[in-house]
C-alpha cells in the first residue's frame, strides 16, 4: 500500500520544527521514527497534509542523568534506551518494558517520545509513564510547558499535545533505594502489541537481617485496559503493608495458603509459608477494577479483565522478588 | 518532490522522489534491487528487512526521503563477486529456506544480531528474528543457519587475524 501524498520537511532545529508545524497549520504531523505513522499512512487511516521529520534533530536524542531525573530526548529510538547505562541504573522499568516494544528492526527507528506521543493504549510504554508519573517537556510557539504523566493521556490516539506542539523530551523521576520492577506482557506473537499488560513497581522493606520483608508502596499501570494507560489504584492501596513471608522465590512460591473467600487482606499477617504471595494475589483482584477493556479479535473484556489480574499478580510477584 | 542522495550497496544515487515513496519502493521500483521484497506491508513480516547505517530495518517503514544521506546494505550487497556472505552458504546448507521469500530479511537480520552477539545462543537467534516470519521451514533450520553462518564468520575473523 501506498500512503496519499503529503509535504514533508526536515527542520534542523526544535524551533524550526514548532514554527514548520504551526505554519502547517492542523492537518501536519509529527514524523520521528515513523513506526506507528508509517504503517498508518500505508493503511491510509491518516492524511496528515505535511509530515514534520524531528527524526534528526540532535537536541531531541540522547538520555541524560539529572539531578532527580532521568531525562530521555523524545527522539532517541528504543534500541538506544535499552544501550543507556542510564536507564538500566535509574528507571529500569523503563527498559524493561522496552525490551518487548515490537522486535529489534522496529526498535531501531521507532522512538521513546513518539510511542508516547502516539497514545496508544495497548503500546508498552504509556503504562510505564503512568506508573513512574513522568513528566513531558512540550514544546509550542508559546514556549515550554510541563505536562504530567497523568494529564497526557486523553483518549485512544489523543494526547495533549496541541496543534503545533511537539514533544521534546521526557522526565522519568528517579525512585531511589528499595524498588522492585516488572513489565508483565501478555501477546499472542513474538512482535505483537499487548493483549493485556502490566507495569509494577514495588519499594519493599526489610529482609536479610533487617526484619520481615514488607511492601511499603506500590504503582501498577495498565496496559490496554482501556482508551488510556490505567493507574490500578485499588491494587496500589491493597499491596501497602504487606508483608512477605519467608524466601520469596517468585511463582515457584506463589501456592495458595488455603486462605477462604473472604479471607482478604487479613491473611497477610502470620499466615504461614506463602501468606505475602497470597495476599498479592488478593491485592490483584481489584486490578480490573475500574478499567473499560476494548473487545477486539485477541480478547473479549472480561477476558481481558481476567488477564489484568492475573498479569497483575505476576508482575506483583517478579517485582518483589530478590535480586 | 524532494532530491535525495542514497548509498546503495555500495553505489551512491541521486535520486528525486515524492515524499510519500517508501523506501523498499525506492530499493524495487527505481534502483531495480528486487532481492528485498515486499511481504506484509504492514511491519509484522521482516521480509523487507535491509541495513540502514548498519543497523536492521524494515524498508517498508521507513520513507526514501528519511534515508537521504544514508548507507543502506540489501541482500543483494552480501556477497563478494562470486562468493556468497557465509550467512547465504549457511542458509543453502542448512535447507534454511523453502520458497524463499523471507530469506533475505532473515539473514539481514541474522546479520544485525551478530553485529552485537557474535556467538548467540538458539534463544538469542530466536530472540533476534522475531520480527520475521517464515511460513516455510519452522523456524529450526534457520536457527541452525544463523549459528552455522555465526561460526564461519567468527572462523573467518580469526583467519583474517591469524594471517
Amino acid at each position: 500500500m501506498i500512503p496519499a501524498p503529503f509535504d514533508y520537511v526536515r527542520p534542523s532545529s526544535l524551533e524550526e520544527a514548532v514554527s514548520a508545524l504551526a505554519d502547517a497549520g492542523e492537518d501536519a504531523k509529527v514524523l520521528s521514527g515513523g513506526q506507528s505513522l508509517l504503517p498508518l499512512l500505508r493503511l491510509r487511516l491518516a492524511y496528515p497534509s505535511v509530515l514534520v521529520d524531528i527524526g534528526r534533530l540532535p537536541e531531541l536524542r540522547g538520555i541524560r542523568d539529572e539531578d532527580g531525573h532521568v531525562l530521555i530526548g523524545a527522539a532517541t529510538t528504543h534500541d538506544e534506551v535499552l544501550r543507556s547505562p542510564i536507564v538500566h541504573a535509574e528507571c529500569p522499568l523503563v527498559a524493561l518494558a522496552t525490551a518487548t516494544v515490537a522486535d529489534p528492526a522496529v526498535r531501531h527507528r521507532g522512538t521513546f517520545g513518539g510511542s508516547l506521543a502516539h497514545g496508544d493504549p495497548a503500546g508498552d510504554l504509556p503504562a510505564v509513564a503512568v506508573a513512574l508519573d513522568m513528566e513531558f517537556v512540550v514544546h509550542s510557539p508559546s514556549g515550554e510547558r510541563v505536562v504530567a504523566a497523568r494529564d497526557f493521556f486523553l483518549d485512544y490516539l489523543e494526547t495533549a499535545l496541541g496543534p503545533g506542539e511537539v514533544l521534546a523530551a521526557v522526565r522519568v523521576p528517579k525512585l531511589g533505594e528499595g524498588w522492585g520492577f516488572h513489565y508483565e506482557k501478555f501477546h499472542r506473537t513474538a512482535q505483537a502489541w499487548a493483549t493485556v499488560g502490566v507495569a509494577a513497581a514495588v519499594r519493599v522493606s526489610g529482609g536479610a537481617g533487617g526484619g520481615p520483608r514488607r511492601v511499603e508502596e506500590a504503582r501498577v499501570a495498565l496496559t490496554n485496559m482501556g482508551p488510556t494507560p490505567v493507574r490500578a489504584t485499588q491494587v496500589e492501596a491493597a499491596c501497602a503493608g504487606v508483608e512477605l513471608n519467608g524466601s520469596a522465590t517468585g511463582y515457584a512460591a506463589a501456592t495458595p495458603n488455603g486462605a477462604g473467600p473472604g479471607a482478604g487482606l487479613d491473611t497477610r499477617n502470620g499466615c504461614g509459608p506463602g501468606g505475602g504471595h497470597s495476599a498479592l494475589r488478593e491485592a490483584s483482584a481489584a486490578a480490573a477494577e475500574g478499567t473499560s477493556p476494548p473487545a477486539d479479535l485477541h480478547g473479549s473484556p472480561e477476558y481481558r479483565r481476567h488477564l489484568a489480574r492475573v498479569l497483575t499478580h505476576r508482575a506483583l510477584l517478579s517485582a518483589t522478588t530478590p535480586a | 518532490m524532494a532530491r535525495i542522495t542514497v548509498t546503495v550497496d555500495g553505489v551512491t544515487y541521486e535520486e528525486e522522489v515524492e515524499p510519500r515513496l517508501l523506501l523498499v519502493h525506492l530499493l524495487r521500483d527505481r534502483l531495480g534491487k528486487t532481492g528485498t521484497p515486499i511481504g506484509c506491508d504492514t511491519s509484522n513480516c521482516g521480509a523487507c528487512t535491509v541495513m540502514l547505517d548498519g543497523t536492521s530495518v524494515k524498508s517498508c517503514s521507513v520513507l526514501a526521503v528519511q534515508a537521504d544521506g544514508c548507507d543502506v546494505l540489501t541482500i543483494e550487497g552480501l556477497a563478494e563477486g562470486d562468493r556468497w556472505h557465509p550467512l547465504q552458504r549457511a542458509f543453502h546448507e542448512e535447507h534454511a529456506l523453502q520458497c524463499g521469500y523471507c530469506t533475505p530479511g532473515m539473514i539481514m537480520a541474522a546479520l544485525d544480531l551478530l553485529r552485537d552477539d557474535p556467538d548467540p545462543s538458539d534463544e538469542a537467534i530466536r530472540h533476534g528474528l522475531e520480527g520475521n516470519l517464515c511460513r516455510c521451514t519452522g523456524y529450526s533450520n534457520i536457527v541452525r543457519a544463523v549459528r552455522r553462518g555465526a561460526q564461519t564468520m567468527s572462523g573467518d575473523a580469526e583467519a583474517v587475524r591469524g594471517r
